[in-house]
C-alpha cells in the first residue's frame, strides 16, 4: 500500500515549505524573546543552507539535543511549557525544527497544519484590521504550499497561487455563514493561564507620583461610548476608576474593607449611553459620575465606582446611564469619614503646617478648599515631566518645585484638605474624550487618564473638587493636547492637530470601531439580536444547528454544481463533425467508435454510393478544417449542408 | 460477511467496462477523508477550542475559513476525477515473472489540468499521471504477470488526493484489458540434432551461409539481418537486409514428446519456450508440435509470435 508517509517529497516543494514558516513564525518576533526569534532565525537558514547545498539533513542525534536546549530555554523563560507565550513559543521552535526533517510528504503536511495552528496564535496578541488582512494573506500562501505538496512538479507556482486563491474565495461564503449561525458559546471554557491577559494597559489601583503621567503617553484607547442623545459637556465627563483613600506617604490606594452601600440623591435626568471597554484586566468599570441603574452582573462598591464580578479581559459592551448632577453620601459612616481625615505621621510636615494656619485662622471647608485651589493657581505649572520628588514628596511639590501632573495636584489637594480636617480622597479615572464625528462615538484614551479630588462636606456629601481644572482649565475643557507645553513628548497622534491629518484619524478609527463593533464583538447576545431580527426570536441550539445545516448544505449544493456543470466547451470542427455523423445516421450509417473519417467514407461508398460524393466533400472538408492551416469553417457547413438534401 | 460483499458489488460494481472509453461519472467516485484531513479536523477542533477559549473572534474566522476550505478542497478532489474519459489500449505480451504494462489513455476535456492521479492495479506498483488541461496521456499500469496465459487487467483504482490532500477521492475501474503472458522459458539443450547445427552455425562454418546480395527489408525480417552499414550509405532508401545463400537450411520441430515426460507440465512448457527463443536467437528454421497442434517450420518475429502463443495457451 502506498501511504503517503513514503512517498518522499520533491525538491522544488521545500521553498514552499520555507516560506510558509516564515510567514507563520516572523510576526512573533515582535513580541517573543529575541534569544528565541534568533534561534528560529538560524534554524530557518540552516535549513534553506542545507537544501541549497542539497546535503544530507542532521540526523536524529543532533535534532534531539537542540529540541531539548530549546525547550529548556522556554522553561527559563517563562517557567512553564504551556500557557500563552511559552506555548507559541514552542510552536515556533517545533515549526522551525521541523524543517529540518522534511523528508516526506507526511512531514510537509505537519508542517503546514503546524502553520495554520501558528495563524491562530496571532490573534492572541491583536486582532486588528491588518493582523486579519495579514493573515489572510498568509492563509493564501500555507494554502497554496498544501496544493504544491500534493500537486507535485506539475503543479506550477502561478497556477498554484491561482488555484489556492480560488479555493479561498470558495471558502469565504461558509466562513460567513459560520460565523453568523454557528452557536457561540462565550469564553473561556476552564481556568485560562495567568499570562493569557498579560500585556492590557489602563489604570492600576494605586496611584504614586508618575504612574498616571506614564500611562498618558499612550495613544491607545481606553473604551469607547456611545450616548443616546447628544454628548454632555467636556468638563462634566468624569469616568470613575478605583476611588483610593490609604495614603502611606508616597502612594495611595484603596481600602479593602469596603464602606457601606452609597445613598444617592440624583438631581439631573438620567443619560444613557451604551459604552465598550477594552481589556484592562480589573475589576473595574468606567462608568460616567453618577452611575443610575445597573445592569444585574454589576453593583456599585461602596465609593460610587461600577464593580464587575471578574476582571475584565477582553472588550466588552455595557449599556448604562448617568445622572450627571447628583448628591452622593449626605450623611456618611463615621468611619469613612475617620479614615479620609488619616495622613501618615511625620510625613510632608510643610504641608500639614499650612493646612493646620488655615483651619485655625477659622475658615469654613469652603473657604479652606477656595484656598487651596488659589495656591495652585497662582504659579504652578502643568506639565508631563515633574522633578523627581524625594521622600516628603507632597512637601517638596507644594513649596519647592510646584510642577507636576494631575496625579501630584490631586494628591497635595487631599493632603492639605486632611490637614485642615477636611475628609477628603484620591479618585482615579479618565476625563473627558473625544468625539469622532464620523460615527458619533466618544472615544477615550489612556492619555485621557485622570486623578482628581474628593471632600464629604456636610449636607453635600461627596463633592468633586478637580485642582488641576485650577492650574490649567484647558485640560478640562478641551483636553490634554492643548493643555500640555508643546516639548512634553505626547504620542505623534494625538499631538497632531492639523486639519486632514485629523479626519484621517477620525476616518481609520470610524473603520476599526466598526470592525470592534460589528466584527470582533460578534457575541452571544449580538447573534441572539440578528437572529430575532432575521424572524428567528428565541432561538435556540437546535433551531440555529437547522439553519446552519441549510445553508451549509446549500452552499455545498451550490459548488457541486459548479463542479458537475462546468461543460467544456467543445471544439467548433469537431460539432460539426458529429453535426455531419448524425444525418449520416439518419441514413443508417453508423460511424464505429475506430473508424477514421477516410475508413468511413470507404465504407459509404460501399453501403450507400449515392451518398459517397457529398460525403467525401463533407470528409475533405473536415480534415481540412481539423489539420490544415486554414480554420475557415464554411467549407465544412455548406458541405454538410449539401449532405442534408 | 455475505451482506458485506453484496454492498461491494453493488457499490463498487464489478462489472467490466467493456474497450470503450469510459466517462467517470459521479456515481463511480467515492470519497473519504485521508490521514491529512483526519490530521487537518483534529488541529482544527483544537483550534476552536482555543478560539472559544480566548474569546477570540478572529480565530472563530480562521477556523470557520479553514472548515471552509476542507469542504471546498473535497469538492475540488472530486472534480479531479470527474468527467475524465479512460480509453483502454492494447497491452504488449510479456513472459511470465515480468511485469506487464497495460496503457490507459486519460482524457481530460476542461480547460484546467488534472495533477497527482494514481492509477493501480495493484497497489504495491501505482502509476502516476498528469493531465494538461484540454490534452490526453497515455499511462501504463504495470503488473507482474506471474502465470502464463491470459492476464485479464483486474480491477483499477484511479484515485487523487490533489488538491489539498484531505481527501481521498478514487473510483474503479474494469477495463476488458488483457495481456498475453508467455511461459518463463527454461535453459534447457536443445535437442540432440538442432543441437550441432546451432553449435556449427555459431562457429561460423562459411558454407552455410553464403552472402549472396541484398534486398529490401520486410516487416517480418529480424533487424539482426539489417545491412546497417548498407543501409546508412544512403537514407534515403529504404533499408536493406543481407541474402544468405543455404542459409536455414537445418530445421527441426520442437516436440512436446521431446520433453521428459516425468517433469511437471509447466516445466515441459518453460523448456519448449526455452527452445523456441533459443532457435530463434540462433537462426534456425524450427516448428513446434503439441498435441492438437502442429506449426509447420519457419523463422522471423511473426512465427516466434505464433509459437509463444500457442504455448502460453497451451493446455496439455
Amino acid at each position: 500500500m502506498s501511504t503517503p508517509a513514503r512517498e518522499a517529497l520533491d525538491r522544488h516543494a521545500t521553498p514552499w515549505l520555507f516560506a510558509t514558516a516564515l510567514a507563520t513564525t516572523a510576526p512573533h518576533a515582535l513580541h517573543q524573546p529575541l534569544w528565541l526569534s534568533a534561534l528560529a532565525g538560524g534554524l530557518l537558514l540552516w535549513a534553506v543552507w542545507l537544501w541549497w547545498k542539497d546535503e544530507r539533513l542532521p540526523g536524529r542525534w543532533v535534532l534531539v539535543p537542540l529540541v531539548a536546549a530549546g525547550c529548556a530555554g522556554i522553561l527559563i523563560e517563562f517557567h512553564t511549557l504551556f500557557g500563552r507565550d511559552a506555548g507559541v513559543a514552542m510552536l515556533v521552535m517545533f515549526m522551525t525544527m521541523k524543517l529540518l526533517e522534511l523528508k516526506s510528504r507526511r512531514d510537509a503536511m505537519v508542517v503546514v497544519t503546524l502553520a495554520y495552528f501558528l495563524l491562530l496564535t496571532h490573534y492572541l496578541f491583536s486582532q486588528s484590521i491588518p493582523t486579519g488582512v495579514w493573515l489572510l494573506a498568509c492563509l493564501w500562501l500555507v494554502t497554496a504550499t498544501l496544493i504544491r505538496l500534493h500537486g507535485g512538479p506539475a503543479s506550477l507556482p502561478r497556477a498554484t497561487l491561482r488555484h489556492a486563491a480560488l479555493l479561498c474565495l470558495q471558502a469565504l461564503p461558509f466562513m460567513l455563514v459560520l460565523y453568523v449561525l454557528f452557536p457561540r458559546i462565550s469564553g473561556p471554557l476552564w481556568g485560562l493561564p495567568s499570562d493569557a491577559h498579560a500585556g492590557k494597559t489602563g489604570l492600576s489601583d494605586t496611584m504614586s507620583p508618575g504612574s498616571i503621567s506614564q500611562l498618558v503617553q499612550s495613544g491607545d484607547i481606553a473604551f469607547r461610548v456611545r450616548f443616546d442623545g447628544p454628548v454632555p459637556p467636556k468638563q462634566k465627563l468624569y469616568w470613575r476608576g478605583p476611588v483610593m483613600e490609604q495614603f502611606d506617604g508616597n502612594s495611595w490606594r484603596p481600602y479593602a474593607v469596603r464602606p457601606p452601600a452609597e445613598q444617592l440623591e440624583f438631581l439631573s435626568p438620567p443619560v444613557s449611553y451604551e459604552t465598550t471597554l477594552e481589556p484592562h484586566n480589573q475589576r473595574w468599570l468606567l462608568a460616567l459620575d453618577a452611575p443610575t441603574g445597573l445592569p444585574p452582573e454589576m453593583a456599585l462598591n461602596g465609593t460610587l465606582t461600577v464593580a464587575l464580578r471578574d476582571p475584565l479581559t477582553e472588550r466588552r459592551r455595557f449599556r448604562l446611564a448617568a445622572s450627571l448632577d447628583y448628591r452622593f453620601n449626605a450623611t456618611e459612616a463615621p468611619t469613612v469619614i475617620r479614615r479620609n481625615l488619616l495622613l501618615p505621621a511625620e510625613s510632608n510636615p510643610q504641608s500639614r503646617a499650612l493646612a493646620e494656619q488655615w483651619r485655625s485662622a477659622g475658615s469654613g471647608p469652603e473657604a479652606i478648599i477656595g484656598k487651596a485651589l488659589a495656591l495652585f493657581a497662582a504659579d504652578f505649572t502643568y506639565t508631563l515631566r515633574p522633578p523627581l520628588l524625594g521622600r516628603d514628596g507632597v512637601d517638596e511639590f507644594l513649596f519647592r518645585s510646584k510642577r507636576g501632573f494631575c496625579e501630584h495636584y490631586a494628591a497635595a489637594f487631599v493632603v492639605l484638605m486632611r490637614g485642615a480636617g477636611i475628609p477628603a480622597r484620591v479618585v482615579g479615572g479618565y476625563q473627558g474624550g473625544e468625539f469622532n464625528p464620523l460615527d458619533g462615538y466618544l472615544v477615550v484614551r489612556q492619555s485621557d487618564a485622570h486623578a482628581w479630588a474628593e471632600v464629604w462636606l456636610a449636607g453635600q456629601g461627596w463633592v468633586r473638587i478637580d485642582p488641576t481644572a485650577a492650574v490649567s482649565p484647558s485640560r478640562i475643557e478641551t483636553g490634554i493636547a492643548d493643555a500640555l507645553p508643546f516639548e512634553d513628548a505626547l504620542p505623534v497622534l494625538i499631538q497632531w492637530r492639523s486639519e486632514w491629518v485629523t479626519t484621517l484619524r477620525y476616518r481609520w478609527e470610524a473603520i476599526n470601531n466598526a470592525w470592534n463593533q460589528h466584527i470582533l464583538g460578534y457575541d452571544p447576545q449580538r447573534q441572539r439580536d440578528l437572529l430575532a431580527r432575521l424572524g428567528l426570536p428565541e432561538a435556540d441550539w437546535r433551531s440555529l444547528a437547522t439553519l446552519l445545516a441549510t445553508s451549509c448544505g446549500l452552499l455545498v449544493a451550490t459548488l457541486m454544481a459548479w463542479a458537475l456543470y462546468q461543460r467544456p466547451r467543445r471544439d467548433p470542427v469537431l460539432r460539426l463533425w458529429h453535426k455531419a455523423l448524425r444525418h449520416l445516421a439518419r441514413r443508417q450509417v453508423d460511424c464505429a467508435p475506430w473508424e477514421t473519417p477516410l475508413d468511413l467514407a470507404r465504407r459509404v461508398e460501399q453501403q450507400r454510393p449515392e451518398l459517397a460524393a457529398s460525403f467525401q466533400r463533407v470528409v475533405d472538408a473536415y480534415l481540412l478544417a481539423r489539420y490544415g492551416t486554414d480554420n475557415n469553417l464554411t467549407a465544412l457547413r455548406e458541405a454538410i449542408a449539401q449532405l442534408r438534401q | 460477511m455475505k451482506l458485506l460483499a453484496t454492498l461491494k458489488q453493488r457499490l463498487f460494481r464489478w462489472r467490466s467496462d467493456g474497450t470503450g472509453p469510459l466517462r467517470l461519472g459521479q456515481r463511480r467516485i467515492f470519497i473519504v477523508p485521508s490521514h491529512g484531513g483526519l490530521l487537518f479536523a483534529l488541529a482544527l477542533i483544537v483550534m476552536l477550542i482555543g478560539a472559544i477559549n480566548y474569546n477570540l473572534a478572529l480565530g472563530h474566522a480562521l477556523v470557520f475559513l479553514l472548515a471552509g476550505l476542507g469542504i471546498v478542497g473535497m469538492i475540488h478532489t472530486f472534480r479531479n476525477l470527474y468527467g475524465l474519459v479512460v480509453t483502454p489500449g492494447r497491452c504488449e505480451p510479456v513472459f511470465a515473472g515480468e511485469t506487464a504494462h497495460f496503457p490507459l489513455v486519460l482524457d481530460n476535456d476542461r480547460p484546467s489540468p488534472r495533477l497527482a492521479l494514481e492509477l493501480a492495479a495493484d497497489p504495491g506498483l501505482p502509476a502516476n499521471a498528469t493531465v494538461d488541461a484540454k490534452k490526453s496521456t497515455k499511462t501504463n499500469i504495470p503488473l507482474t504477470a506471474t502465470r502464463r496465459g491470459w492476464l485479464d487487467l483486474p480491477r483499477v483504482r484511479l484515485s487523487t488526493r490533489y488538491p489539498l490532500g484531505l481527501f481521498t477521492a478514487w473510483a474503479y475501474l474494469q477495463p476488458a484489458v488483457r495481456c498475453l503472458v508467455y511461459p518463463c522459458p527454461v535453459a534447457a539443450p536443445l535437442p540432440p540434432a538442432l543441437a550441432s547445427a546451432a553449435g556449427g552455425e555459431r562457429s561460423g562454418d562459411g558454407g552455410q551461409e553464403d552472402f549472396a546480395g541484398f534486398r529490401q527489408r520486410q516487416p517480418a525480417d529480424s533487424p539482426r539481418h539489417v545491412a546497417w552499414k548498407a543501409s546508412a550509405r544512403d537514407t534515403a532508401k529504404p533499408l536493406l537486409v543481407k541474402q544468405f545463400a543455404g542459409g536455414a537450411q537445418v530445421e527441426g520441430v520442437f516436440d512436446w514428446l521431446q520433453t521428459d515426460s516425468a517433469l511437471p507440465d509447466e516445466t515441459r512448457i518453460g523448456i519448449l519456450t526455452g527452445w523456441v527463443l533459443a532457435a530463434e536467437a540462433a537462426d534456425i528454421r524450427y516448428g513446434l508440435r503439441l498435441p492438437g497442434l502442429d506449426i509447420p517450420p519457419a523463422s522471423g518475429d511473426r512465427h516466434r509470435q505464433r509459437c509463444l502463443e500457442a504455448l502460453a495457451l497451451f493446455e496439455p
